[in-house]
């Protein structure tokens, strides 16, 4: 793309402050987009919620705290470490950078394989929505096995479109180590570290909104 | 940018690899034409359709020999009502989804803003040539249904649940089609708005940006804001498809006589509020660009600076807002109850007040002018009271009360059809006269030209002036037939024919438009770097702009975008780019 002498900024930007700004700008949007995806999601859930509140209690406390508290941490952690990397960058620490984006893709397939561990539970369990769903709680005598299987449904689309989202962070990532192994980071070049961070920043919080909604709205003991 | 224009002065690349480059005028030329091949498809299905309804079940005229006494589609050439059905559904599709975004934001925006912003490209090349490849995988996919045993998708462009879920057509392929239609929307979007933010020359600021920049990134924040929630509406109703899932299916749904094996609980009616809150703003995706090309040509051939050009930004902000509020003035007959009947209804009416605005800014841009007859003009001349049948049609609909009478019938087909018909339409029209000596170096003939507008103008208001009749009588939208078995479709079926003939007529009429568009790439007249005297930053480039660079220097803007006809100036044009003399 870059012809110029400066390989650093592509020929039809003025300057590197120009083209920064540009893809700083494009990723927001990108954000902004992404927010009225999730927000279409949220807005199915809250529909549903309103329409059948037993089933959602029932569903809500059928699912693991334990498992989601600890993803929950390891994620904000996670996101702490993404943002070091991008400190790292800014300041030319080179062996800070690959630490703490391997921390970063550590944390981030800690909580992938967390969430694969829940998925089976469910999976043995027969709560994955299909001819084998069923759903019996003491608790909750009154709730609709249909109306709790839709729960299911949209827990499953909600975090495995939250988990699709991370698997491409973590691609991201992988990407970025083997440029910053390559000494490809700098204090004048570090935008792509900043808007990963961006990225997996926003993937953080869509999960900080998922985790109430579905685990610890309602819940009963 | 200095070194930009040294690389490029080099020798200049050969075909292929233009054809695969990410300058924004190789992608913009390849959105249009791909395009106008689908506004092409789509309108053919829609004269089938309309043999369909002036002669229900009498075989298709030349066709009849293609087809076997088995065919599932249409056996002896008379269309079956499945396909009839199916080609309702990819009409719309096609139009809205795969020719006119595509051709307006996609073709226009992404050839003409990048130049009009005085930049060498979009502020994203390799984001833009993606955004075509997602397009073309949805003209591919959706496409690819048709040859597929069961056919296309027969749930119409709205696929409303339950029909879209439990049909066994085309439907999935719908879906991930339109999911890739939305990538490559989305992608045009970001790289719109952040060129414009980002990309303007020196000295052009906000407000002397031409009023087409501003329609397309009002645009743009529409496809970026809109659509998501319809993408994530259909993986919802993909799951429903594939996995079993019952998101849109309600609970005890009866089909063919046998009880639905599906968990049930879902709601249909969540499914209309998730599309229309695209698909609404989607209508003004169809009509704000329309506004900016009509815009251009307007003050170009009145020989004025816009009328109220303040008023119009404004008023296209405004609509762009607005037009997130009013989704559900689709769904009034849906029994969502009178106080959000009333609350639908009242943003509906507040959207109007812009869209008056803005076609009556242009047609006071009129008064005083000296006005040009030009082929493009004529185009923009009709489009005002076009558009103006469009939209006061709509003003009855809007209203829940009368809406109840009309809801479904073919009233609501001819007033959407005005506005994007003789409308959009009109106004693309009128953006291909007007640009392409820019993007070719060759004029369109006149003569060819006067002979394409004149004939549209008579037919197409000869096709949608007898459905808005239609509609008034009660004929509804969705009769196979065209309401030949009906009561009270029997006084008013001699109308189809009329509209049949006449969109017949309008294809013919078309032919000098393709003559002298292929007539012309290659014989047109030379022609000038500045044809029409006109004043934004796209004519201070050479016809066509160089390849990889667009401007021989990087230009500055001087002034306001339409500076026509200033007292005391010997010419009556000041272009952007001219520095005011001492």
């Amino acid at each position: 793309m870059s012809h110029s002498s400066d390989s650093l900024v592509a020929h039809h930007f003025e300057d590197i402050e120009q083209q920064n700004e540009s893809a700083v700008l494009g990723m927001w949007l990108f954000l902004a987009q992404e927010i009225m995806f999730f927000g279409g999601l949220f807005a199915v859930y809250l529909v549903y919620r309103y329409k059948y509140p037993e089933a959602w209690a029932a569903g809500s406390t059928d699912l693991d705290i334990v498992l989601g508290t600890v993803n929950t941490v390891v994620l904000l952690v996670s996101s702490l470490t993404m943002a070091m990397a991008v400190w790292s960058a800014q300041t030319g620490r080179q062996k800070g950078l690959v630490r703490y984006l391997l921390a970063t893709l550590v944390l981030g397939s800690t909580f992938l394989v967390i969430k694969a561990f829940e998925y089976y539970a469910k999976f043995v369990h027969h709560h994955v929505p299909g001819a084998s769903f069923s759903f019996h709680s003491e608790h909750f005598p009154n709730a609709d096995e249909g109306h709790v299987q839709l729960f299911y449904c949209l827990y499953f689309i909600m975090t495995g479109m939250h988990a699709l989202h991370m698997v491409i962070g973590a691609g991201l990532l992988i990407w970025l180590i083997t440029l910053a192994l390559k000494g490809k980071f700098g204090p004048d070049r570090f935008m792509k570290v900043e808007l990963t961070g961006f990225y997996w920043h926003f993937v953080d919080i869509v999960w900080v909104f998922l985790f109430p909604l579905l685990y610890l709205i309602n819940r009963h003991h | 940018m200095t070194e930009g224009i040294r690389h490029s002065a080099r020798r200049e690349p050969g075909w292929l690899r233009r054809a695969v480059s990410c300058d924004h005028k190789v992608i913009g030329i390849q959105y249009a034409l791909t395009a106008l091949l689908m506004l092409f498809v789509a309108f053919c299905m829609v004269l089938m359709m309309r043999w369909q309804l002036a002669y229900p079940e009498s075989p298709f005229p030349f066709l009849s020999n293609f087809f076997g006494e088995d065919d599932t589609r249409m056996p002896k050439g008379v269309m079956l009502p499945n396909f009839y059905n199916q080609l309702g559904a990819m009409h719309g599709t096609y139009m809205v989804f795969l020719a006119v975004v595509p051709l307006l934001v996609g073709g226009f925006g992404t050839y003409l803003v990048p130049l009009m912003l005085g930049a060498p490209n979009l502020a994203f090349p390799r984001l833009s040539r993606v955004g075509y490849l997602c397009y073309l995988a949805g003209i591919v996919i959706i496409s690819f249904s048709f040859i597929t045993p069961a056919g296309p998708s027969n749930s119409g462009w709205t696929g409303y649940p339950p029909l879209s879920v439990i049909e066994t057509g085309g439907q999935t392929y719908w879906l991930v089609g339109i999911a890739f239609v939305y990538l490559s929307s989305l992608f045009l979007a970001i790289n719109l708005i952040t060129s414009i933010v980002q990309l303007r020359a020196p000295g052009l600021s906000l407000l002397r940006l031409p009023f087409f920049v501003w329609s397309q990134l009002v645009t743009s924040y529409l496809l970026l804001l809109a659509f998501p929630p319809l993408a994530a509406a259909a993986v919802l109703q993909l799951m429903d498809r594939l996995e079993g899932t019952s998101f849109f299916l309600p609970s005890g749904l009866v089909v063919t006589g046998k009880p639905l094996d599906a968990s049930g609980g879902g709601s249909a009616l969540l499914w209309q509020h998730l599309f229309w809150f695209l698909a609404h703003p989607e209508v003004y995706v169809l009509i704000l660009p329309a506004f900016g090309i009509i815009a251009e040509v307007i003050a170009n051939n009145t020989r004025k600076p816009l009328w109220g050009y303040k008023g119009m930004v404004v008023s296209a902000v405004f609509m762009g807002f607005m037009s997130m509020l009013v989704w559900a003035h689709h769904m009034f007959l849906t029994g969502m109850g009178t106080v959000i009947s009333t609350f639908f209804q009242a943003t509906t009416l507040i959207i109007s007040i812009p869209s008056i605005i803005m076609a009556t800014s242009l047609l006071v841009s009129l008064w005083g002018g000296s006005i040009r007859f030009t082929v493009p003009m004529l185009f923009a001349l009709a489009f005002l009271p076009m558009f103006g049948i469009g939209g006061l049609t709509g003003l009855p609909l809007a209203l829940s009360a009368t809406n109840i009478v009309l809801h479904d019938t073919y009233y609501v087909i001819g007033h959407f059809h005005y506005v994007v018909a003789p409308g959009t339409l009109f106004a693309i029209f009128a953006g291909v006269y007007y640009w392409f000596p820019k993007v070719t170096g060759r004029k369109l003939n006149d003569t060819l030209g006067h002979l394409h507008f004149w004939p549209s103008l008579l037919f197409m208001n000869a096709i949608f002036i007898p459905m808005l009749l239609q509609g008034l009588a009660g004929v509804s939208r969705r009769l196979y037939d065209g309401g030949a078995t009906y009561g009270f479709g029997q006084e008013v079926f001699f109308l189809n024919k009329a509209a049949t003939h006449s969109a017949f007529a309008l294809a013919i009429a078309q032919l000098p438009f393709v003559i002298n568009f292929v007539y012309s790439l290659r014989w047109g007249k030379k022609s000038a770097d500045n044809p029409w005297d006109a004043t934004s930053l796209e004519w201070n480039t050479p016809s066509p702009p160089r390849f990889g660079g667009n401007f021989d220097k990087p230009p500055r803007a001087h002034r306001g975008p339409n500076e026509y006809s200033v007292p005391g100036k010997a010419k009556d044009f000041s272009p952007q780019w001219e520095p005011e003399e001492a």
